[in-house]
């Protein structure tokens, strides 16, 4: 089947040249990295992650997310999703990829990486979310290419990939669980410290990955000849909104715990990103754009009116995507590194060269989307020929 | 065969880039390291006590696994003493031990690791002694 | 079974790695003769839990710095405010951001925020605190690390395996004292004083305090401890007798953020 992403319009050409000549400038200059070592990004010894695990968080998110199309397809037999399904699984693959070259670039030492499996280490979850996350990877690669082939054979898949899509649905939430446990478990780090942390990322997964997926569905109906299908999109629609509207309330059930409880230690981050702290204040304007982002998505999707109309749904799926992408993204980072366990302030912001390599990353990730996305078109455009 | 010039022509360009190596190097051939022992700590030992850790042959075919479980055996449990093939007692160390006799790093280590066309990465942090050393200059100790 | 070209080349491919991996594997199960011909030094100092008590009355800034600088000259630590050659010169704001902290000064509110008072006495909220890693007895840098690079010895020291880090920075996230530092770029070029008999880093590993135990090892006290003229004591907690358990059991001393569990094993006397 590979063979459909090698022809294709000069419109699909230009992009994929235009997501390689991202990849290329990022991959020179992660060379660069590679060379000097991390001193060229924003990160210090106080914010000690940045936007590359930013990112990666927020890409488990979206890989976690595909399941929210293929839990009722495969689950309750839900056959809107037919049609949708292997975009989910296709998309959790690049999510994937993007979140280990996120974790790759991340490192100090990457051609050591490979000891996280010479010295296994259970106690770490990062080791757990190294194996929940190839697992992940593996279960969709195949359960979305076999599904694939077998719809081009117009067979029904054979009952191991049947097995395989059941047990990725339930593996899904694990991947995000445990990333939220990276962060969940650390003494002292108080932004970070709290049960909620995992339902928190699951919610937010849940509606940015099908906020995303349907984004991403409109975009092909356009350029193709490829159709999701009404009922599939408007499904969709009700999954984002419910679930923008589960993770506001989460955020409120955050601040409420802080701020009722008055713990100087636990609202002393909400302050810091909404307000600043002595005078250090450059996540505030972000994070008001991202709560107010997620509280008026939340509100507008509810309208039925908007909702069920395709341009504003779009539109407010955009704007679900970038409100969380802050919120999981910069906004964890600054709120768990600052203040740091001293209660000193320093600031982070990435640099140039660090926000070109993480655009490398995405670009990369979107030319596997493409290339997958792609293929799956091509085979739905030949069955239908 | 469909495309035939074009296979031969792809086969061609892969011959040349695999064999470029070799046509690259044709008839220079690399100098046979030789190691030098010739430092001032080791001139100054008795001919007798003229020997490394284990016997020469066997380090120069086993260093690297020698210094692998140093690191561990020193660092991870803390067992600072070697016990060397005849008795003789070390201290576990590649700063301190090994390169106060093999002084001469371009002389003696890069001299097989550059034939070899390997770069171990150990000098990256464990310092190298001052160029004094490998003269004479500088007295040990200081 | 009938194999067509498409299975024999699939096996092909999977015996070939299997093949690599394999060899490799054989490598690594035989280790030759190297005999396990090891043994820990007599003069080596021994403790089952070793701990620190720093008596801040005796402390004053002086002392402090003579000891910051003997960590920092046998341990080769880098000062990103003075390279040693002038093209190094990197700004301040990065400098701070770069720095690598063994040993450092703190002021109360910094080393002891949760215990910060309003109306303290002027002295102690003025005062800088020696603070370092505390080689917690139940550290969560240890219990995070992917790799066992680094872990908890049997004597309580927190170490680092600077040849096995891979530099994911969840240690440093982990800490609750910010004692751990991560080589951002070449630490060499700002090693002012180079000590022979000490490594310096590479770029990308994390480094931090580590009570001296290449020192202790050889029957030397930490080198903070002999620089601090009597105002660090160290010594083994778990021995009723030694100087540490006389210190603790003839003065009210306090830990830094105790409540998080970590059991930190430096004591500081105030008053």
């Amino acid at each position: 089947m590979f063979e459909k992403a090698l022809v294709g319009s000069k419109r699909y050409w230009t992009w994929v040249a235009f997501l390689l000549a991202l990849t290329g400038i990022g991959a020179i200059l992660y060379l660069w990295q590679l060379k000097v070592g991390l001193k060229i990004t924003g990160m210090g010894r106080d914010v000690s992650w940045g936007f590359y695990i930013g990112n990666f968080t927020y890409l488990v998110g979206i890989a976690a997310g595909g399941v929210m199309v293929a839990l009722p397809f495969y689950l309750h037999n839900y056959k809107a999703f037919g049609r949708i399904v292997v975009l989910g699984e296709f998309m959790a693959v690049a999510a994937v990829i993007m979140c280990l070259s996120f974790i790759i670039v991340d490192l100090g030492k990457p051609m050591r990486a490979f000891n996280v499996l010479f010295h296994p280490t259970p106690n770490s979850i990062l080791f757990w979310d190294m194996v929940v996350l190839n697992v992940y990877l593996l279960l969709n690669i195949f359960v979305g290419w076999n599904a694939l082939q077998a719809e081009r054979n117009d067979v029904p898949p054979p009952t191991w990939v049947k097995v395989l899509a059941v047990f990725s649905v339930a593996w899904a939430p694990l991947i995000h669980i445990v990333t939220a446990f990276i962060y969940q478990g650390l003494p002292g780090r108080h932004y970070w410290l709290t049960a909620i942390m995992a339902p928190r990322f699951l919610a937010s997964a849940f509606t940015s990955g099908p906020a995303l997926l349907l984004v991403i569905a409109l975009i092909i109906k356009r350029y193709t000849k490829f159709d999701p299908g009404e009922v599939a999109i408007q499904t969709i629609g009700k999954i984002v909104t419910y679930c923008i509207i589960i993770n506001v309330a989460f955020f409120f059930f955050e601040v409420f715990t802080s701020f009722y409880s008055q713990i100087p230690g636990h609202m002393q981050h909400f302050k810091y990103l909404f307000f600043g702290l002595e005078g250090h204040g450059i996540m505030a304007p972000l994070m008001w754009i991202s709560i107010i982002g997620m509280i008026t998505a939340s509100i507008l999707l509810v309208i039925p009116g908007i909702r069920r109309n395709e341009t504003t749904l779009a539109l407010c799926c955009i704007l679900v995507v970038i409100s969380t992408w802050l919120d999981k993204g910069p906004g964890l980072m600054a709120g768990g590194f600052i203040p740091n366990p001293l209660h000193e302030i320093v600031e982070y912001w990435p640099t140039l060269p660090e926000a070109l390599i993480t655009l490398g990353v995405w670009a990369l990730g979107f030319l596997i989307l493409t290339v997958l996305y792609k293929i799956a078109i091509s085979v739905h455009e030949e069955i239908e020929a | 065969m469909y495309d035939g010039g074009k296979v031969i022509i792809g086969l061609i360009v892969l011959f040349i880039i695999c064999t470029f190596p070799f046509f690259y190097n044709m008839g220079r051939a690399a100098k046979v390291p030789e190691p030098k022992l010739d430092t001032p700590a080791i001139k100054k030992l008795p001919e007798w006590e003229r020997v490394c850790v284990q016997p020469t042959p066997w380090m120069r075919a086993n260093h690297m696994r020698l210094l692998d479980h140093w690191r561990n055996w020193a660092l991870r449990e803390a067992n600072r003493e070697y016990i060397g093939f005849n008795g003789k007692r070390y201290t576990i160390s590649l700063q301190n031990t090994c390169l106060n006799c093999h002084s001469n790093y371009d002389k003696f280590c890069n001299e097989c690791h550059s034939y070899m066309g390997i770069k171990p990465y150990c000098w990256g942090c464990h310092l190298q002694k001052p160029k004094e050393w490998a003269k004479g200059e500088l007295k040990e100790g200081r | 079974m009938e194999v067509n070209r498409r299975q024999f080349l699939k096996s092909i491919g999977l015996f070939t790695i299997l093949g690599i991996g394999g060899w490799s594997a054989f490598e690594l199960l035989v280790p030759g003769q190297i005999e396990a011909q090891y043994a820990r030094k007599k003069e080596a100092l021994r403790a089952k839990r070793w701990a620190m008590v720093i008596d801040m009355t005796k402390m004053d800034e002086e002392t402090a710095k003579r000891c910051i600088e003997a960590c920092r000259r046998i341990h080769n630590i880098p000062d990103f405010y003075h390279p040693v050659d002038p093209k190094y010169k990197v700004d301040p704001k990065k400098a701070r951001r770069w720095e690598i902290k063994w040993i450092w000064l703190e002021p109360f509110e910094h080393a002891f925020p949760d215990l910060e008072e309003k109306f303290m006495p002027e002295s102690l909220k003025e005062k800088l605190f020696v603070v370092l890693c505390n080689n917690c007895d139940n550290p969560p840098c240890v219990r995070v690390c992917p790799t066992k690079a680094t872990w908890k010895r049997e004597d309580g020291i927190v170490m680092i395996d600077f040849h096995r880090c891979i530099g994911c920075r969840f240690c440093m996230a982990a800490c609750p004292f910010g004692s751990r530092s991560f080589n951002w770029g070449d630490p060499r070029p700002y090693v002012n004083y180079r000590n022979p008999e000490f490594p310096t880093r590479e770029k990308g590993v994390v480094e931090k305090c580590n009570f001296c135990a290449e020192r202790i090892d050889k029957g030397l006290l930490p080198a903070c401890v002999e620089a601090s003229n009597g105002a660090m004591t160290f010594g083994d907690i778990l021995d009723p007798n030694s100087e540490v358990r006389r210190l603790l059991r003839e003065h009210y001393t306090i830990r830094r953020k105790p409540h998080l569990g970590t059991e930190p094993q430096v004591y500081y006397i105030i008053m």
